[in-house]
């Protein structure tokens, strides 16, 4: 498991205005602007989210890396298959 | 004896082709019937979302489901009075929806919207907005259509909308993995 707190994002998403479904659509929208490898943060400030993205990886197949909580907040970082 | 196995061999692949075929893709069918604020968030969300796993969509708006994609700024020609009074006390497009449980004569539905509002859950407009970009797939049931007095003129503009019958929902359904009913 990598040190999230030492990973640089190639691009942040801010999501932490929506709610479900929306963190989900905008990562499946900006996924499109990183190229394989690259790493994408998702910010969220909606619980489920923390479940949606792992399984939304394991679907398509990117590499989730993890997620950190913060205090009204959460990050996720996975990596572009 | 090599000869047998090579028949069988051969045998077991065109099973195997035979299933393949039978096999649900990754496609998700749903029917959009109540027509309820409500129900018709929770398709489009899960919609929506389908989209976003990767996942085909088909949905099947019929009967009070149809209400929803009627376009409040235009109107069908030539319709008789009943297609009218159906038209008249049936909701006019999604903002008209009202939710199934706790309407209290529309309060209840407005206190909804406005609780969605203030923590960020997409309106049923913008759902539907985002559907159309991602491809979901709305097919309207012809004969619904015809029953309320609805007119394709008076449709939202959509860019994948069909109008269809029962058959083609059952060849979509057949063909998912998921099925709703909603």
């Amino acid at each position: 498991m990598e040190d999230l707190t030492k990973i640089v994002a190639d691009l942040v998403i801010d999501a932490r205005g929506t709610a479900c479904p929306g963190p989900l659509l905008a990562a499946k929208k900006a996924i499109g602007e990183i190229e394989s490898g690259e790493i994408m943060e998702i910010l969220s400030a909606d619980e489920g989210t923390k479940h949606d993205i792992p399984r939304w990886c394991d679907k398509i197949g990117h590499e989730f890396l993890g997620f950190t909580d913060l205090d009204s907040y959460t990050r996720l970082f996975l990596r572009k298959a | 004896m090599a000869n047998e196995i090579e028949k069988q061999v051969e045998e077991l692949e065109k099973k195997i082709k035979q299933l393949q075929k039978r096999e649900a893709k990754d496609q998700i069918s749903i029917i959009a019937f109540s027509g309820d604020l409500d129900k018709m968030l929770a398709a489009m969300i899960i919609a929506t979302g389908a989209r976003a796993m990767d996942t085909e969509v088909k949905m099947f708006f019929t009967f009070w489901g149809t209400t929803m994609l009627r376009d409040p700024k235009k109107s069908g020609k030539g319709k008789n009075f009943m297609s009218k009074m159906f038209g008249c006390m049936l909701p006019k497009g999604s903002t008209k929806l009202k939710l199934s449980k706790l309407n209290m004569c529309g309060m209840g539905t407005a206190m909804l919207k406005g609780l969605m509002k203030k923590k960020g859950v997409p309106s049923l407009e913008e759902l539907i907005k985002v559907a159309g970009e991602l491809g979901v797939e709305i097919n309207v049931c012809e004969m619904s259509m015809d029953l309320m007095g609805f007119k394709r003129e008076e449709m939202i503009d959509y860019p994948n909308l069909k109008y269809v019958g029962v058959g083609s929902y059952l060849a979509d359904a057949d063909e998912s993995r998921i099925q709703l009913f909603i």
